[in-house]
């Protein structure tokens, strides 16, 4: 085994031993503090698709977030108002249910991927940056001047939604259901990156032309790669919403974006297990520092700059070197 | 809908298109030669209303306070190009955005720090206030127009500083060859500093000026930022040119369409859902203009492949 499937395995465990742990000594809110990594790491390791294997920096991620959140947010407030979301042509009506949630989630943020991916992946480089966050701001200010569904105050689901079979209550069950969503995803990822797919779109990335040569379409694998990377931070924000209760459109606004980013640069660009890392890493500094000093951003800021300046493979890098087949 | 508002709805759309343009003359002025994105471009902007905020409360002078506001930014801009920006040159778009995304968090907790959450004023000086009778009997505000005309102003003084100085010259090279200029025994490090300050004092006079219209407080240089990243995209990254043309575009859109969508809707729809519709839409519209240059010029208006 390597440094860094030892690692790996260690970061795996480590999310669900806390949670026991918190569970044992009967503490539910570290529990939650434990789901909150979990949500935090999906979105991340959704953005990692694109941006560690894509090498598409995508600033605008907070789109998908926020449309997963939205989603969930727009069913359940239907179904706890018994009011249908839309009666003619045919009827929709709102839902309680997780996974039909979930499902909605997937399809309305990989449909907007599709939309923002195909204009903004025309560009590149610093254009695409900017784009991305663009379309990520103009759902920020949709999201606040549209008044139906809570406008800037958001919308507050009163009962978390419901699993068939589960007490999704339970603090502890719900960090169970994030956390099986992650692994899920986290294997997927992870035979997504060593499938053709991802060997041609890893060849996009390091060298457009030859993948072109060899007769593949650059445009076509990042435009799939954004669709599946926004679904995944999208059932993120689904998820997200379900363990607040709440949406708002500051799961929209472009601080979202940096931090999905951060969760990511934090662990390490293009590491499996990399948002794992650095959702965790984020969640303690805020739990910790935030507790020291209210201004606890500032040692955000300053850590974020010394691992992007000197740390560059983050902190799986740091621990595991470099030997991975990603560089 | 009438003639006067309309012209005064397009006088407030220049009003904001050159104050945008003060935001992205610096930003693609710093990416043009330099190859840098800065996202704490904002956190000058930001840094320039502060320091005019604080120099106005303490001497009285609005003058005064705009030439800390000057001060302040390029100083800020000086020391941040010199211990961080300088080191990313060489580096990726992604570790270029994430270390002046960390600036802006320690930028915008420090000024927190300093300042507290509460929003400071800065007055519009007396001999500027108060509205001005235009031809055609339309009363506007003094201020909004001498700003109009300080933007446009500096907006000639840019053009005659690349065109037809010595630092232009420099500056012009850099974006075409900087190893050649260098060769040439250009001071390279030093030329890019003066680029990064000059681009942060504009950042800053921009967050002075705009700060005695609207609240100086913190977190007010993100929305600009990202509009003005909207600007460049729209102008073409590089080009002052496009910067100017594409601020005006996008102040003209984000002013009228918020006036006038409302207005078209309510040819159709009852009253209160024109008003809902038409402003989600005029909050989307500057992007959907954007959407489309992209559609047709992928590398905006007057840029370069």
């Amino acid at each position: 085994m390597t440094r860094e499937t030892i690692l790996n395995t260690f970061l795996f465990l480590l999310l669900p031993a806390t949670a026991l742990a918190a569970f044992a000594l009967d503490e539910p809110f570290i529990i939650t503090l434990a789901t909150k990594a979990a949500i935090l790491a999906l979105a991340g390791v959704g953005l990692n698709i694109a941006l560690g294997l894509g090498g598409l920096v995508s600033f605008g991620h907070a789109a998908f977030f926020g449309l997963g959140g939205y989603a969930m947010g727009i069913l359940a407030a239907h179904a706890q108002s018994y009011t249908p979301i839309m009666e003619s042509p045919f009827l929709i009506e709102g839902t309680k249910s997780m996974p039909v949630i979930w499902l909605v989630a997937l399809a309305v943020s990989a449909l907007a991927a599709l939309l923002i991916g195909a204009l903004s992946l025309r560009t590149s480089g610093v254009y695409f940056i900017m784009v991305t966050l663009a379309f990520g701001q103009m759902l920020f200010y949709f999201a606040i001047s549209w008044p139906a569904y809570g406008g800037e105050d958001g919308l507050s689901i009163y009962v978390r939604n419901g699993f068939p079979g589960l007490n999704t209550l339970d603090p502890l069950t719900f960090f169970g259901i994030a956390f099986v969503i992650l692994a899920a995803v986290l294997f997927f990822a992870g035979r997504l990156a060593r499938a053709p797919f991802g060997l041609a779109l890893s060849a996009a990335r390091q060298n457009a032309e030859r993948v072109e040569a060899v007769g593949l379409a650059p445009f076509k694998l990042r435009l799939v790669a954004f669709v599946i990377s926004g679904a995944v931070t999208g059932l993120a924000g689904a998820l997200f919403a379900d363990l607040n209760r709440f949406v708002s459109p500051t799961m929209f606004s472009w601080q979202t974006s940096g931090e999905i980013m951060i969760f990511v640069i934090l662990g390490g660009v293009g590491r499996l297990f990399g948002p794992v890392a650095g959702a965790a890493l984020f969640i303690l500094l805020e739990h910790v520092l935030g507790g020291l000093s209210e201004f606890w951003h500032i040692y955000l800021g300053l850590l974020l700059l010394l691992v992007v300046l000197f740390a560059r493979g983050g902190m799986i890098g740091l621990i595991a070197g470099r030997e991975v087949a990603h560089d | 809908m009438s003639f006067i508002l309309l012209i005064e709805q397009v006088l407030n759309g220049v009003q904001s298109g050159v104050m945008l343009f003060l935001m992205a003359a610096g930003l693609t002025l710093i990416f043009g030669v330099m190859g840098l994105i800065n996202l704490a471009h904002g956190s000058l902007y930001m840094v320039g209303a502060f320091a005019a905020a604080a120099v106005a409360a303490a001497t009285g002078s609005f003058l005064l306070a705009l030439v800390a506001a000057l001060a302040a930014a390029a100083l800020a801009g000086c020391l941040i190009e010199m211990t961080v920006i300088r080191r990313l040159y060489d580096r990726d778009h992604l570790d270029q955005v994430l270390a002046t995304f960390a600036l802006i968090l320690i930028f915008s907790e420090g000024t927190r720090f300093l300042f507290g959450s509460f929003p400071l004023f800065l007055d519009i000086p007396a001999a500027l206030s108060g509205p001005v009778m235009l031809p055609g009997g339309i009363q506007y505000p003094l201020y909004r127009l001498v700003i109009i005309g300080v933007g446009l102003a500096i907006a000639a003084g840019l053009f005659l500083l690349i065109a037809r100085t010595r630092i232009g010259i420099q500056i012009r090279a850099g974006e075409a060859d900087r190893e050649m200029i260098a060769a040439l025994g250009i001071d390279i490090a030093k030329l890019y500093t003066l680029i990064f300050a000059l681009g942060a004092a504009l950042a800053g006079l921009a967050g002075a000026l705009v700060g005695a219209i609207q609240s100086v407080q913190v977190g007010m240089g993100e929305p600009v930022l990202i509009l003005a990243f909207v600007v460049i995209v729209i102008g073409g990254i590089g080009s002052i040119k496009g910067a100017l043309i594409g601020a005006l575009l996008v102040g003209l859109t984000d002013t009228l369409g918020s006036v006038l969508l409302p207005l078209f809707f309510a040819n159709f729809m009852e009253a209160s859902a024109a008003t809902s519709v038409g402003s989600s839409l005029a909050s989307m519209s500057i992007y959907i203009l954007m959407a489309g240059v992209l559609l047709f010029k992928p590398t905006g208006l007057f840029g370069e492949a």
